[in-house]
């Protein structure tokens, strides 16, 4: 069977660069170049930027994966390259 | 029951459970043993692999840096969790379609090359090599308390300890003993903090905790803690970052690449069932690992505030001033755990103004007004020195907890650290034994003669680990932090070109690796001596300590990186494509379907 595999790896490559870019903006943007300014905003006791840095990033990373997951499985199927 | 027999029991039980399991599911053979986890469910198997993954350095050391550093701890949680996100996205589904063992034969076989599988060898030696340095100084900190002698004594009883339970063999690779481990562990780590949690803001959830108010105050714990380490000189708590904000970004950057370059990590994803299976089950064990790391915040701000109250009684919730005469500790009336950790040489005292009392504070502080307040009351410098891969150990000793929950910890502790220490030595053992002596040097090699040459690696590598952990070249987490930076400038570029650019060849892979590895080496040994040997720093050759921007030697793997990508890039636009076949296999790695059962065999 022939497959799109142009086609597949160019989708492939558009959901990486999105989880890429907010996995950027977590970790990096918020935790690290932003904090400063992110920690006047509060929630609960915790300053904004010093809860991304500590807690924040780590839970949105987890998301991420599974999305990851999920939208490449969808990928598969519809490029038809899915495992039996 | 005192609180040494309490730890003698804890311990041995956890031993007995982990060796009774072991026993149980006792894998047969070597196939067995490498594809152990196949038929587990993705749950177990993520359990599994948060265990093999937390070490010393998470357990023992991450959380005590956290709370000496502050907000620019996060560096460590950012960087050890966000790994994961790269790993799941960028190797761990190829790597698992290109169907093998290990990096250096993915790395032989895409660059079509025995030298190029040689260098990924090689560089996988040095990563595993300075990543058991730390484990080893964990262990010894963990040892020394547990049996009450010296750190180094500690480490002498660790390193054989370590070795027997590598020889052991199998252990390592049975999934259900990593699922009893991670169990140990992970509920070792949250039961004190959910305890000091409660005691501190009656949230018993240590993630909330966190964010909550101080018991009895209109103000939140971190807010207070804030004031109170600002008050005593140090930096404040919420944004103190030591280091330049570019340091935090490379040095998060280098753990991150670090985590899905490291050796043992991916070979985990390798033997998963499906590729869709190696998607997942990263994302299933940073869920595990994140139950610890979203601990280790709450651990660390409340380990400094327990700390502080116990030096001087009063300062935090009852707003004491703690400069006010007779406010600090008199040593004479030291709780219990100081002297128990005094045994071990990591906690000191030393009475500088010889008032009998013990004064903890930021003695090299810029603010006028702390020195002043400090001078007045006849404070003479910092009299107390807390090591601080201590810090986790003793936290539940610190907030007095029950001899159970201290006993719990200990156990917890050395589990996280042998667990980590022999999977590094059996992949040293791997790579040596099997990718080094039987794929390059003597193909022919007997069964007998590969576990041979296995065992004396291990021996070789735990003699030469335990000795330069003696003289360790920073904190365990920081030492670790350092073989993540070795595997993030080597082996991470290079595994990422092989599956994302079909035209890059084993030259350019090559160059890369050995720039990428020669350069971050030479900037680490300046600082830390050359291979850690202590006093062969050479720092005036490059200006002075963390002359490249104020970069430091532990975030230098990310530069490390770039100098890979950019060399590899160059010689591959100057030397000849690569064949036909390896552009083929490479569009073959990147669809799922056809995905085989892992084989061993070299191609």
């Amino acid at each position: 069977m022939k497959h799109d595999s142009h086609g597949y790896w160019k989708a492939t490559l558009a959901l990486l660069t999105q989880v890429l870019i907010i996995w950027f903006l977590v970790s990096f943007g918020a935790g690290i170049l932003f904090a400063d300014w992110l920690n006047n905003i509060k929630i609960g006791g915790y300053p904004l930027g010093f809860w991304f840095a500590q807690q924040g990033s780590i839970y949105i990373f987890i998301a991420l994966i599974f999305y990851y997951a999920k939208k490449m499985g969808d990928i598969d199927r519809r490029f038809d390259v899915h495992e039996d | 029951m005192d609180l040494q027999t309490t730890i003698y029991l804890v311990v041995g039980a956890s031993f007995a459970l982990y060796i009774g399991i072991a026993i149980w599911s006792r894998a047969g053979t070597t196939s067995e043993f490498y594809v152990a986890g196949s038929g587990v469910n993705p749950v177990l198997n993520g359990m599994a692999t948060a265990a093999d993954w937390m070490s010393a350095a998470s357990f023992i050391s991450m959380a005590g840096l956290i709370s000496n550093m502050g907000y620019g701890g996060g560096l460590f949680l950012m960087g050890w969790t966000g790994g994961y996100v790269l790993l799941a996205m960028l190797l761990a589904p190829y790597l698992r379609k290109f169907g093998k063992f290990t990096v250096p034969q993915f790395i032989g076989d895409r660059f079509y090359s025995k030298s190029a599988s040689t260098v990924a060898v090689l560089c996988l030696l040095i990563a595993s090599l300075t990543y058991i340095i730390g484990q080893m100084t964990g262990v010894g900190v963990a040892f020394s308390r547990f049996l009450g002698v010296s750190a180094d004594v500690g480490i002498y009883v660790g390193m054989g300890i370590v070795f027997a339970y590598a020889v052991f063999g199998g252990m390592k690779g049975i999934t259900y003993t990593q699922v009893a481990q991670y169990v140990v562990l992970i509920f070792a780590y949250t039961i004190p903090a959910i305890f000091i949690s409660l005691q501190l803001t009656g949230n018993p959830i240590p993630q909330l905790g966190l964010g909550s108010d101080l018991v009895g105050h209109d103000m939140s714990l971190l807010a207070k803690l804030d004031q109170v380490v600002t008050d005593l000189g140090f930096g404040k708590y919420t944004t103190s970052l030591p280091g330049s904000t570019l340091n935090m970004f490379v040095y998060t950057m280098s753990l991150m690449i670090g985590t899905a370059g490291l050796p043992h990590v991916i070979m985990r994803f390798f033997t998963v069932p499906k590729v869709k299976d190696a998607r997942s089950s990263a994302g299933w064990a940073l869920v595990f690992i994140a139950i610890l790391y979203t601990t280790a915040p709450a651990v660390a701000a409340m380990a400094k505030v327990n700390l502080i109250r116990t030096v001087v009684p009063g300062v935090v919730l009852k707003d004491a001033d703690p400069y006010a005469a007779g406010s600090t500790l008199s040593y004479e009336t030291r709780p219990d755990w100081m002297k128990r950790w005094e045994k071990t040489g990591l906690l000191k005292f030393e009475d500088k103004n010889g008032d009998g009392r013990i004064q903890y504070y930021n003695d090299k502080t810029k603010n006028a007004d702390v020195q002043k307040k400090a001078a007045d009351a006849g404070w003479k410098g910092n009299e107390l020195s807390v090591n601080a891969d201590i810090i986790v150990l003793a936290n539940p000793e610190i907030a007095l907890l029950p001899n159970w929950v201290i006993a719990l910890v200990a156990a917890g502790g050395l589990a996280a650290a042998l667990s980590t220490a022999a999977g590094l030595l059996m992949a040293i053992s791997a790579a040596v034994s099997h990718d080094l002596i039987k794929g390059v040097f003597k193909p022919d090699i007997s069964e007998r003669g590969e576990l041979l040459a296995g065992k004396l690696s291990m021996a070789i590598a735990i003699v030469v680990a335990g000795w330069l952990g003696l003289n360790p070249p920073g904190f365990a987490a920081g030492t670790v932090a350092l073989a993540f930076g070795i595997a993030a400038s080597s082996l991470f570029p290079a595994i990422m070109m092989g599956i994302f650019s079909k035209k890059m060849n084993k030259e350019g892979a090559m160059a890369g690796m050995l720039s990428g590895l020669a350069v971050t080496l030479f900037y680490v040994f300046a600082h830390k001596g050359i291979f850690f040997i202590k006093g062969t720093e050479y720092l005036d050759l490059i200006g002075g300590a963390n002359s490249f921007f104020g970069i430091t030697p532990e975030a230098f793997g990310a530069i490390g990186a770039l100098v890979n990508f950019g060399v590899a890039f160059l010689v591959d636009r100057m030397t000849p494509e690569p064949p036909e076949h390896i552009q083929h296999m490479v569009e073959s790695v990147r669809i799922p379907r056809g995905a085989k059962l892992v084989d061993g065999a070299h191609a």
